[in-house]
């Protein structure tokens, strides 16, 4: 396919004699949603720092726009358009929406020096993205962003890594320390950049969230590709009893290492 | 009004008002609101608000800057021994006194980024390490420890003009203050300040070079303090190791009154003005009540306790929902 944007074919990432990605294949592609599904250790951690170029892959290759690519680390894949959005990290409490927008690309004013930030510019860019992310309530760029609920500060994050021009979105369990209408929030704020043509992998362990806004779906069970389908393949009670049958195995043979 | 109460100065603002209030009331008909009365205080403040300035910049970094004093006294003592001892010429003396100050101010800088340990303990070891090397330096060379300064008549113009009580270093403050102010609030530099004191990790992730920006300014900080001991020097026609000891605390001190986040990411160049006006009316306002001048310090502590307590409240108004 021409227009996939990233793939990874046959993935391996070993650390040491760890296995922690294996034989892993999928593929990103442009507005479309790919949900990541995996309980705690199921590798989601290690196959997010591939995708983002903090691990290069042990065996296998990353496809990205038709080239295959090794990033040198996450500056350079951001540079190529590959946006990571962690759960907390990301935003200053202490400081306004406006600033932190546009901060390490300040828009400026005036010559040196008297050169400035555009501070109105910023403001206005700011809450005008946010609005265009279905975020009502923030209307002044002034307003700090420590004031900002869970669920509007990543779509502050969210929204800043697309009008920078991300191609690629990383979300990194965006909704799952947030309530059921902030989580409804971000969750509709992924459907607008989908919309906007982002190819998003969206990673959590919450089907529910996952099953109303995916497309392509993936579910890791220890380092491995469990299951690939799309959607409407399969019911969301398939999909928990795929997750939790990968639980229950997880859990089983734990129990049998102990025994040994 | 509201909104006011939520800014980093606000409390540094009312506390100032209160307290000038206090002494205007205390001491009628001692000259305290005259124009010489204001000249003292103003002087009192001026060179220990220059250091403040760039020491509460690098503190909104989330950084602590304590070998201030000993720069201050280095500077001092290079211009001395550069004009008396070596006969140099003032100007190129002043120059080298300011790249002295950067230059403890970039290994100051060096020191803590590369080795990630508190900027508390490392500049409190630079401190040392500086006002030591400074006596036993100005003791290999002339024997002593303070010696005088021939300064030429045009840097005793910039450095040591009077008008009536004012010192010209109230200029000098209120420029270093200005910059200030473009700097924090203004620049592109600004942002990255706030940004590296309230969350390291995220200004990295935005591309923010932390490092460069805490460098730069333990270099501003070093500059500010080594322009402290020329203008002391210059003032006093002598140079002294043991200048600026009294900043080391001072000025974090009343960087705290002026509202400034002991944890860094919040704070104003405004805030730190009043938290060092301030101190410039207390030292003063004392004077013209006539009480012991000992009174000073307890003021003092009492002020900084006060205050980390409000800026801790001031920050979580800030944080409520408007």
């Amino acid at each position: 396919m021409a227009d996939t944007l990233m793939e990874l074919r046959n993935v391996d990432k070993f650390f040491g004699s760890t296995k922690a990605l294996k034989d892993v294949s999928m593929s990103v592609q442009p507005g479309k949603i790919l949900c990541l599904l995996g309980d705690n250790g199921a590798g989601k951690s290690t196959l997010i720092k591939v995708l983002s170029g903090y691990h290069q892959p042990t065996n296998g290759q990353i496809v990205f726009e038709g080239q295959e690519t090794r990033f040198s680390g996450p500056r350079e894949a951001r540079q190529r358009g590959i946006a990571t959005v962690h759960q907390n990290v990301g935003s200053i409490p202490l400081m306004s929406v406006g600033r932190n927008f546009f901060l390490g690309a300040e828009p400026v004013t005036g010559r040196w020096p008297f050169r400035r930030i555009d501070t109105q510019k910023a403001n206005a860019i700011a809450v005008e993205q946010m609005q265009k992310f279905g975020l009502t309530r923030v209307t002044n760029g002034d307003q700090l962003v420590g004031t900002m609920s869970g669920g509007e500060r990543q779509v502050l994050a969210i929204g800043r890594a697309m009008y920078f021009g991300a191609k690629m979105l990383i979300l990194d369990e965006p909704t799952s320390a947030l309530g059921v209408k902030e989580a409804s929030i971000v969750l509709k704020m992924m459907r607008i950049a989908r919309q906007n043509g982002a190819g998003i992998v969206f990673i959590t362990h919450n089907a529910r969230h996952a099953m109303s806004v995916g497309d392509d779906f993936c579910v890791l069970i220890q380092g491995e590709v469990a299951a690939r389908f799309k959607r409407n393949e399969k019911s969301r009670e398939d999909v928990l009893n795929l997750m939790a049958g990968g639980e229950d195995m997880t859990e089983l043979e734990d129990d049998l290492e102990q025994i040994d | 009004m509201k909104n006011f109460v939520r800014r980093p100065e606000a409390g540094a603002f009312a506390a100032f008002l209160l307290t000038y209030l206090f002494f205007l009331a205390a001491t009628p008909g001692t000259g305290f609101v005259s124009i010489n009365g204001t000249a003292g205080w103003l002087n009192l403040a001026a060179e220990l608000g220059i250091v403040a300035i760039p020491v509460g910049l690098l503190m909104i970094s989330g950084e602590f800057d304590l070998s201030i004093g000993s720069t201050v006294g280095a500077s001092s003592m290079i211009l001395a021994l550069g004009t008396n001892q070596f006969g140099a010429p003032t100007w190129p003396m002043i120059g080298l006194a300011l790249m002295a100050g950067a230059a403890i101010g970039l290994a100051n800088g060096m020191a803590v980024v590369k080795t990630k340990l508190p900027s508390f303990i490392v500049t409190l070891a630079t401190n040392f390490i500086v006002i030591g090397a400074t006596m036993g330096i100005s003791r290999l060379i002339a024997n002593v420890t303070s010696a005088s300064i021939f300064a030429s008549d045009s840097a005793k113009l910039a450095f040591a003009t009077r008008l009536g009580q004012a010192n010209i270093s109230i200029l000098w403050w209120v420029l270093v203050a200005y910059i200030g102010y473009r700097i924090l609030s203004k620049s592109t530099f600004g942002n990255w300040i706030y940004a590296t004191g309230g969350n390291e990790d995220a200004a990295r992730a935005a591309g923010v070079p932390v490092e460069r920006v805490k460098i730069m300014l333990f270099v501003a900080t070093g500059v500010c303090a080594a322009l402290v001991g020329i203008l002391q020097g210059v003032q006093w026609n002598s140079g002294n190791s043991t200048y600026g000891m009294g900043y080391v605390f001072q000025a974090p001190i009343v960087v705290v009154i002026g509202g400034v986040l002991l944890t860094g990411g919040y704070g104003s160049v405004i805030g730190i003005v009043l938290g060092t006006a301030l101190f410039g009316v207390i030292s003063s306002g004392i004077f013209y009540t006539g009480w012991n001048t000992d009174w000073i310090q307890l003021f003092l502590g009492l002020l900084l306790a006060l205050a980390v307590l409000a800026n801790n409240y001031v920050r979580r108004l800030a944080l409520t929902a408007s």
